[in-house]
Order: structure tokens, then sequence, then C-alpha cells
């Protein structure tokens, strides 16, 4: 997990972010155990009030539950709920400043249509 | 609780006031951070709290004793100041023991293997040790004190970028192990922001602000794009530390971004964005101050 905190976003949400990412690529899998707050808090030399706020939004979110004594897990279903959750924004955060840069650069649309096939061909290599 | 409250406090150095009427309540079992530019009265500050020098005016209290009747709280503070006031020329593992006297919960072995970590020779004196390691043996002795309140001025003195790094991973440790009330007086921001969960701010002797570090930087934003549009949307708005580069401008507004805002200011062709703690810092600190 690596992490910079220069973004637009407060410590907690990157860090929370960061570790739903982790559940997306089957990092931390469904009902497996998270490494504890103070153990985020060391090696990303962050506030552990921090860490256990980043942890508490994602409890919240219905993503971590506590196992009382053992410590946070990964709730059953939270990867799907990851998914529906970032596709929503998946047009804001994605699509709109693809087709703003394309503008900038002139590239047709039509352009960027082969071109997301292409690499669609590519990936589908890659994840076989 | 290992609370600290400041009341009234001053102290004048000559014609210069170094702590100007500071009244603060420092919470116990955060990290705080108390940050000014060189000059502002933090060494000050600091050496008026755990009396090691005494103030013209105001009272200092810790945990509800009063630091001036009852100097025996001042056992429960570990301050590592920016000078040296070891003997020169003591082993620095009789340091160590000498250390216990004085703060008997000090753990000698946790303070080996911090030591050993940072390749530090405890068979050296005071006197050989660079400015580097003079601040880890100092840094070295507060985290294994023991002691409920830890108050570091200027920790990083002298270290490089991999034993900064070491040193702020061991702080975290040591406070998640045992919560403390801590105050890190620093001018290397941006290193310590993440670490922060307070921060004071003092300059020309006066804390002129103290706050959440979240809620802070929660509450300005920076805003930029072409001048004149980054003009029009700052009119009425408090902002500082404005920036001009050709017909590109940048400035930190210091207040929450309200979504309607936002939605104007994108409307005009201007991006927002996060202040970091450093550059709130120093747009708060300048002298040409805040613009309305």
């Amino acid at each position: 997990m690596f992490l910079n905190f220069t973004g637009d976003k407060p410590i907690y949400r990157q860090l929370a972010d960061a570790i739903e990412d982790e559940v997306l690529r089957g990092i931390f899998d469904e009902e497996s155990q998270i490494v504890s707050t103070t153990e985020m808090a060391v090696t990303l030399r962050i506030n552990p009030a921090t860490a256990n706020k980043a942890v508490g939004w994602l409890v919240a979110e219905g993503i971590l539950y506590k196992k009382r004594g053992l410590g946070m897990f990964v709730a059953p279903g939270a990867k799907r709920k990851i998914q529906r959750k970032r596709r929503k924004g998946f047009y804001h955060s994605f699509v709109l400043p693809l087709l703003g840069e394309a503008a900038a650069l002139q590239i047709p649309v039509s352009e960027i249509i082969t071109m997301l096939e292409r690499g669609a061909s590519v990936h589908d290599d890659h994840s076989r | 609780m290992m609370t600290i409250v400041v009341k009234n406090l001053s102290k004048r150095y000559g014609a210069t006031q170094a702590v100007d009427d500071v009244s603060l309540t420092i919470a116990p079992n955060k990290i705080h951070g108390l940050l000014g530019r060189n000059g502002a009265g933090k060494t000050t500050l600091l050496n008026l709290i755990t009396r090691k020098i005494f103030p013209d005016s105001g009272e200092i209290s810790i945990a509800g004793q009063n630091v001036m009747a009852n100097d025996m709280i001042l056992s429960q503070v570990f301050h590592v100041t920016e000078k040296n006031y070891y003997p020169a020329d003591y082993r620095l593992k009789k340091l160590l023991r000498w250390c216990k006297e004085f703060y008997p919960q000090t753990d000698l072995p946790y303070a080996e293997s911090l030591a050993k970590q940072f390749a530090l020779n405890l068979e050296k004196t005071p006197g050989g040790l660079s400015t580097g390691y003079a601040s880890i043996f100092k840094a070295i002795m507060a985290l294994a004190s023991g002691a409920p309140a830890l108050i570091f001025d200027e920790p990083v003195l002298g270290l490089d970028a991999g034993h900064r790094e070491l040193l702020y991973k061991e702080l975290i440790a040591c406070y998640s192990r045992s919560p403390k009330t801590i105050i890190i007086s620093t001018h290397l921001i941006e290193e310590v922001a993440g670490i922060l969960e307070e921060a004071m701010i003092i300059d020309e002797g006066r804390i002129v602000l103290q706050r959440p570090v979240e809620d802070l930087l929660e509450q300005s934003y920076t805003v930029s794009g072409e001048a004149e549009k980054v003009e029009a949307y700052l009119a009425g708005r408090p902002c500082s530390g404005a920036e001009t580069m050709g017909r590109h401008k940048s400035a930190i507004v210091l207040e929450r971004l309200a979504p309607t805002a936002e939605q104007d200011g994108k409307e005009l062709g201007l991006e927002f964005g996060r202040v970091s703690l450093q550059k709130l810092f120093i747009s708060l600190t300048n002298s040409q101050g805040v613009r309305r």
C-alpha cells in the first residue's frame, strides 16, 4: 500500500480508498483479517486516530466489520459493494477527464473508441 | 490525564516580546504540533511550560498541578530541548541509567534496542556526537522514559531522511503502545503533517490558531486558473498566499468550500484543490497576512 497523501482528499479517505483498492484487487480477501490500525499508522507514519477514522468509515460503509477481540475483517460481499459504489463515479472520475484531455489534444471520439478496443484486447490477453 | 493549561503567559527579552499573553489548553493523549517560523516563540513557550525559564506573568498547570507552586509534576514530562544540557564527558550508557533516576519508568532495554536501530554507539559521550546523533540520543531517552507527556523541540535537527522516517515510526509505535500527550515543535511541517492531530500556530509570540489538523485543512482550499477569473472569484472571500505566474493565478481561500461556490468556479473554468498544512502555515504566518 503506497500513499503519498498529496491528493485532494483527507488522509483518512485516501487510506480508506487504498484499503478498498486492496479488497477490489483481492489482496485482502473477503472474510480475511486486515492489518491493525497501529500497524497502518506506524508503516504509513500517520496519526493512529487517522487510521482509526479510515477503518471506522469503512465499517460504516459495510466494507469492514469488527470481530470482537480479534480485529477487523473484510465483510462478505465487500467487493461487490465497492464495485457498485465506484461504478457510479466512473463516468465523472474517468470518462469526463478522458474526454477533456482528448478535446484539448483534438482527438476525435471515433479514435478514442478505436483506442479503447485496442486497449481492451491487450488487457484481455494479460488477464487470461 | 496530562492536560497542559497555559493562562496569560508572557515573557519578554529586552525589546522582544517572545511570548505575548498566550492562553492555551493542550488536550491529553494527542499529538500536537507547535508550528512557527524562526523566532516565533516556540522554544520560549516550551521552556516556560517546563520551567526551564520563568515567565514575567501568567500561569501554567499540568494535570491540574500548578507548575510554579509544585514542580514535582515535571517528573511526568520529558522535554527534549534543542540545546544539549548533558555533561559532555559521560558515556551515553551512564546517562541512560541516570535518566532512570529521574524517570523511574525508563525502559532501558527499549532504549538499547532503539540505539541499535539508529546505529548509535552507547559507549560514546555527548561531546563526541554529531548534531544528528545528539538529536537521536535525546529522542531515544524521551521515547524510553515512559513519561506520560513528551515535548520535542526540533526533534529531527541534523537527522538524515532515513533516520527522520525511523524516528517518526518509532514515535507513532511508542504512542500507540501507551497514549501520551505529545508536543512536537518543528519547522519541517510537511513531514509531520500526517502525524499531528492538533496544530497550534505561533507567530510573534502569539498563538494565532489552534485547531484539529483535519478541520483546518477542510476549512481552506486552493483555487487556480486564469488570473482575471480567479480575481473575480476571490472578490469578497478571505484569501491568502496568492501567486501569479503569467496569466495564471492561484490562491488559498480560508473558508470551507461550499458546493455552490465550487459549481460557480468550475463554470468559470477554475480548478480547486486541497491545501497542505505547510502551504496553509506559510500563508497564515506571512507578514502580508489575510486579505479580504
